[in-house]
């Protein structure tokens, strides 16, 4: 299992720095994955890319944790710094009934097509994102294709066969 | 001793024959397919024309990249409702005359692809003459596939093929899918219209010569 020493002290730092920016971390399988709240995703970003050289925002996806759970989705910022080799990730858990949160990508601008996507199959918003279309599916398309309670064939008219 | 000497020796100056005969033979010994290659079934579209199946005995080997220049499309692959007004289209700029082979299971039904992504059948959106059955189909079968069509063609009459300015086929969508149009004046006016006489668009409007195989 890799060591996880250095990366929990990326977590460790933003502790230090503001409490209320980490409300768990969770360490598995050698990676580090810190929980972050909603309100200060934006404000933990910019610390971690101009403080902690996480320059590269490798992925950021959504997950369903299916309609029954709450909070329901989640949003995971996968980071990736190309001076230090680090991997980390953050988790933002956003509800179903305020499935808003607010845009990184003015700190990545990767990460404009990976929140149209997120919004795209998972319906979360991405507030102050500066063009929050669809990207994957059709632009008149009902509903969010990757969320656990939509029927595979869709619904009508989509599911015409 | 050419096989044209023995022929000319015994022929007259004149020939009567039907002109379909003719037109249609003319057709069919050169197909000029427009590749469609959407998915794995394009693989073996491409293993169509290599030296092993050489498709060109059949005279049917010059794939074109440009619909203008094209008059079998050969779908080879599973259409997305996102893909389907786009297939439309370059149909639609194909000239007349014109055929479709819907290659693959994918194409055809849909295939294992049951959701709400891929168009079930690829007959919703262009007519289709022949099926190829297949995950994916062999070399030989869409070898099979063009022969068949080629039959097909010496059976049909010239006067129905008439390449005719059908507007109504323009602005034939899938529902469900995004205009190609996207963004535009065009698409906004679409979306007015349909709001407004509360319809939801066809599938597709049928081009001139497939209301009148249907009749």
């Amino acid at each position: 299992m890799a060591d996880t020493t250095a990366l929990l002290q990326f977590a460790d730092k933003l502790k230090a720095k503001n409490a209320a920016w980490v409300t768990d971390v969770i360490d598995a399988l050698g990676e580090v994955s810190i929980v972050v709240p909603r309100e200060a995703i934006v404000d933990v970003c910019v610390e971690l890319k101009d403080e902690h050289q996480f320059d590269l925002l490798a992925d950021l996806c959504g997950a369903d944790r299916g309609p029954e759970e709450d909070p329901r989705f989640v949003v995971n910022y996968h980071l990736f710094s190309t001076k230090h080799y680090g991997r980390l990730r953050l988790k933002v858990r956003v509800s179903e009934d305020d499935a808003k949160i607010h845009t990184v990508s003015h700190v990545w601008r990767t990460a404009d097509w990976h929140e149209r996507e997120t919004y795209d199959l998972f319906g979360v918003v991405f507030e102050n994102h500066p063009d929050l279309r669809r990207i994957l599916l059709p632009s008149d398309f009902d509903g969010h294709a990757l969320r656990k309670d939509y029927p595979l064939r869709g619904y009508e008219p989509y599911s015409m066969n | 001793m050419g096989l044209e000497n023995k022929l000319f020796e015994s022929l007259p100056e004149v020939l009567t024959v039907k002109l379909d005969a003719v037109v249609n033979w003319a057709r069919k010994s050169s197909l000029w397919p427009a590749t469609f290659g959407l998915a794995c079934c394009a693989i073996e579209m491409m293993n169509t024309v290599s030296s092993r199946n050489d498709l060109s005995r059949f005279g049917a080997e010059t794939f074109r990249a440009s619909p203008r220049q094209a008059d079998v499309m050969i779908v080879s692959g599973r259409v997305s409702r996102k893909m389907a007004p786009v297939l439309r289209r370059i149909y639609d700029q194909m000239p007349e005359p014109k055929w479709v082979i819907s290659m693959g299971a994918c194409a055809t039904s849909g295939g294992v692809f049951d959701n709400y992504a891929i168009v079930q059948g690829v007959d919703k959106v262009v007519p289709v003459d022949v099926y190829v059955p297949g995950c994916p189909p062999r070399p030989e079968m869409l070898v099979h596939a063009i022969t068949m069509l080629q039959d097909k063609i010496m059976k049909e009459s010239t006067r129905e093929r008439a390449d005719t300015f059908e507007p109504e086929s323009r602005t034939s969508t899938v529902p469900g899918t995004m205009p190609i149009t996207e963004g535009t004046a065009l698409e906004r006016e679409t979306e007015i219209e349909v709001a407004q006489n509360e319809v939801t668009r066809p599938y597709t409007v049928p081009a001139r010569h497939e209301r009148r195989r249907t009749h």
